[in-house]
């Protein structure tokens, strides 16, 4: 690995940490109503909102009220972007006149979209109208992406508050993450990424006149759409030539924008982040990488604010960046050291100033090795899963790091909110393991955990890991499952283990080479997607209002202290340990006997 | 419940009109203000007509054109209405047989190179229309070209230095050459040199001495 590669990674890292802090503090105000000067202006839209939905500031909520706020919210946000879809043709906004998607690819779109995993079984530039883009999916970026926000802060009011039986308003929670943070920052990245070269306009492809006609073959289709078959049974293939060149656009920046900062990462292309115009320079990748991140992470500083102990969001965020850093540090080697297959063929793989060697299948000359190994690190360990390169062509190790970063439970920086409220479920389990060792009741900021928090905690922790483990289980026995496979052998496991990892954890991104828009995965991911969402915020939710109901309890000489480094070890020891146990087996029937052929056949 | 159902509604309608209609409409206001050029895809005009994105890759296959990336877009390669990688695992067979033929093509087309091939020019790109190749993988394609077209290798290997972009801020991504732009610039030069007079001077469109 090469100097400026180290030097990449550096400043990523340094960059994140150095900008979370300032937003946490931010976010901490506007949470706690205290909103700073500089966005007081937006204060009117806030009461007028408030006033015109006659939700009321003071009116705050038992956790059961909050949660049913929240489902009905996101039910109706399912429920408007599967209309979006199926009425598309007949609404304005679709220049291309693209047809209504399919029922089943509707509902696991909505889904995806409403539980801010923003999985894909379609490709955006030939599916999806201009309004259904950003009216159903664009909007969804942001409203996902807040009602994982006032999950946390709710949890955090769990934490603050004593003896209460209210967790505060989930609509003004809701309003604030989207008006206060998500709308500015928004609005500034998809400014600096236009400067850079994303498009934004709401007119039709553009068709240029090719330098040079591409001669290319193609099956005939018969006037029902399926390629006509000769007497041997195969399809006939006319060739043709083509002297222009149709390039897709659309109101792409404001998209990437939200789907990189609300962690939501569903492309406006097929490509993604590797589409020249969603991700154009490497600095428009950089800032894209950051804003994967950011959010989570100062999320954490955030937290310690709200509970009034900042050394105890720096603790979760310190564990976080440690497995983070290890994994990529594993990522980039994995893609630098490249694929043997190509020395054996005599193949110039070193990296150098005049080109980024390594493994290159599926990865964009601009971005090279190490920015494509960050970024899929980066929106793995967050929920995000937008992708800068392509992971099914990731060599084993290097594609093993982000579907175990997903199988982790997205709690390594993990989704806006969930992320940290997945974390602070590991952080009970620790103190609850370590109040075994010692023989104390755990504690965590003052509250006594106890049994019903555990019970809650196990939940949320368990139902991710189910929902992957049974889900793959049943696509490798169907022939339904099994059919959507691209790549054969160890590999072909790995894509569809990779698929419902990131389902069953609101990633998003995939192995993309498995056909997943089929009725089978539609539907069973899409089942995946909303319990894996909705299973943790409910348990996450009755934490938070069990927590609130208590006293809160002195540190004592029995405390076990969650701000040390010995904390930091035993937090990361517990979400490791859990992750590994839970899916060693899996991954040994994927990534790794993979890699051990990659290695043993050379 | 009643009542939340009727605040989800409204909250829904509203945050969904601003962050879906406002925020767009704003973006692409401000975009096609002060960027016109970029939010409209960065196109390339000559002679009054569009010939390309300086983003968006096309295809090359004649020996006067560097050719760029391999492109795994369906039906035809680069096709910019469908973007896609490969998907290829890294121990698919179809891979091995698929860079086979690329070396093979490549060889093919210059005999006397002998330099290891980079493996940017052997490996499809992941969204199937990168714009670019790696500053070893336009080199090593600079005899053929040269010879193609009757150039010295000097006069088009500085086509391609002078067309490489750095690190941006000397730090971010990978040293490039935009192919597109490359193969245009290689056009102009055989162009002026073809309206050069047989053994004349040469002769700027402002130099009438």
């Amino acid at each position: 690995m090469t100097g400026n590669g180290i030097l990449q990674l550096v400043l990523y890292v340094v960059s994140l940490l150095a900008l979370a802090w300032p937003l946490g503090a931010y976010m901490a105000r506007v949470y706690e109503g205290r909103i700073p000067v500089f966005m007081a202006w937006l204060r009117p839209v806030e009461r007028a909102v408030c006033r015109l939905a006659s939700v009321r500031d003071d009116d705050a909520m038992p956790w059961t009220r909050y949660a049913i706020a929240l489902l009905v919210f996101n039910l109706l946000g399912v429920l408007t972007v599967f209309a979006l879809q199926r009425l598309q043709e007949i609404l304005p906004l679709n220049p291309e006149g693209l047809a209504a998607p399919a029922s089943d690819l509707a509902f696991n779109t909505a889904v995806s979209f409403a539980t801010n995993t923003n999985w894909q079984a379609y490709a955006g530039e030939s599916t999806m109208s201009y309004l259904t883009q950003m009216f159903g999916l664009g909007a969804q970026n942001f409203l996902s992406a807040a009602s994982g926000m006032a999950v946390l802060v709710a949890l955090a009011r769990g934490f603050v508050r004593r003896e209460a039986t209210a967790i505060g308003n989930f609509w003004v929670d809701l309003l604030r993450s989207v008006l206060y943070i998500l709308l500015p920052l928004s609005i500034a990245l998809a400014l600096a990424l236009v400067g850079q070269g994303v498009v934004q306009t709401f007119d039709g492809h553009a068709t240029i006149e090719l330098v040079e006609p591409v001669g290319f073959e193609q099956a005939r289709l018969g006037p029902d759409g399926q390629p006509i078959r000769d007497a041997q049974g195969q399809p006939v293939i006319e060739r043709s030539v083509t002297r222009e060149q149709t390039i897709a656009v659309g109101p792409v920046a404001s998209q990437i924008a939200i789907k990189q900062l609300g962690t939501n990462g569903g492309g406006f292309f097929n490509a993604n982040s590797a589409h020249p115009f969603e991700n154009p320079t490497p600095l428009a990748n950089f800032l894209e990488m950051l804003s994967i991140l950011l959010i989570p992470a100062a999320l954490c500083i955030t937290f310690g604010m709200l509970v009034g102990d900042r050394r105890q969001g720096a603790t979760l965020l310190s564990a976080m960046t440690l497995v983070f850093v290890a994994l990529l540090a594993v990522c980039v080697w994995a893609e630098q050291s490249g694929n043997p297959l190509f020395d054996r063929l005599g193949v110039d793989t070193r990296a150098s100033e005049l080109q980024a060697g390594g493994n290159m299948e599926g990865k964009e000359t601009r971005f090279g090795v190490v920015a494509s190994a960050v970024w899929a690190t980066a929106t793995t360990a967050a929920s995000n899963g937008s992708v800068s390169a392509m992971h099914d062509s990731f060599t084993p190790l290097g594609g093993l790091v982000p579907m175990w970063l997903m199988q982790l439970g997205e709690v390594i920086f993990g989704g806006v909110g969930s992320g940290l409220y997945g974390m602070i479920v590991f952080a009970l389990v620790a103190v609850f393991v370590a109040g075994l060792m010692i023989g104390r009741t755990p504690e965590y900021l003052g509250k006594k955990i106890e049994a019903f928090e555990v019970k809650m905690a196990a939940v949320a922790i368990l139902v991710p890991p189910l929902l992957v483990l049974v889900g793959t289980a049943v696509a490798v026995v169907t022939d339904a499952g099994r059919s959507g496979i691209a790549n054969p052998g160890a590999h072909g496991f790995s894509e569809v283990l990779y698929a419902f990892s990131s389902a069953g954890n609101n990633n998003g991104s995939a192995f993309a080479g498995l056909s997943a828009n089929t009725p089978f995965y539609n539907l069973l991911l899409g089942l995946a997607m909303l319990f894996a969402r909705y299973w943790l915020i409910v348990p996450v939710l009755a934490i938070a209002g069990s927590l609130a109901a208590k006293k809160s309890v002195p540190t004592g000489a029995g405390t076990l202290p969650t701000h040390t480094p010995l904390f930091v070890l035993l937090l990361i020891g517990t979400v490791i340990v859990v992750g590994a146990l839970t899916f060693l087996p899996a991954l040994a029937l994927g990534p790794i006997v993979e890699h051990l052929q990659m290695i043993g056949s050379h | 419940m009643l009542n939340e159902l009727k605040r989800a509604l409204v909250i829904l309608g509203v945050l969904s009109a601003l962050t879906g209609i406002a925020y767009p409409a704003l973006v692409t206001g401000v975009a096609q203000a002060f960027f016109p050029a970029q939010a409209n895809g960065s196109l390339i005009e000559r002679d009054g007509k569009y010939v390309g994105s300086r983003l968006i890759g096309q295809y090359f296959v004649d020996q006067r054109h560097f050719s760029g990336r391999p492109s795994a877009t369906a039906p035809m390669p680069f096709n910019a209405a469908s973007s896609s990688g490969s998907n290829l695992g890294p121990l698919n067979p179809a891979l091995e047989q698929t860079v086979i033929a690329r070396i093979e093509a490549l060889r093919e087309s210059d005999r006397a190179q002998t330099a290891p091939l980079p493996v940017d020019l052997v490996t499809s790109s992941a969204s199937g229309l990168d714009p670019q190749i790696s500053v070893a993988g336009a080199l090593w394609q600079v005899p053929r070209v040269a010879r193609a077209r009757h150039l010295p290798e000097q006069t088009v290997r500085e086509l391609v230095l002078a067309r490489t972009e750095g690190r941006q801020w000397a730090i971010f991504g990978e040293p490039r050459v935009n192919v597109l732009l490359l193969n245009l610039a290689l056009d102009e030069v055989a162009a002026e040199t073809a309206s050069r007079p047989p053994g004349g001077r040469d002769r700027g469109p402002g130099d009438d001495g």
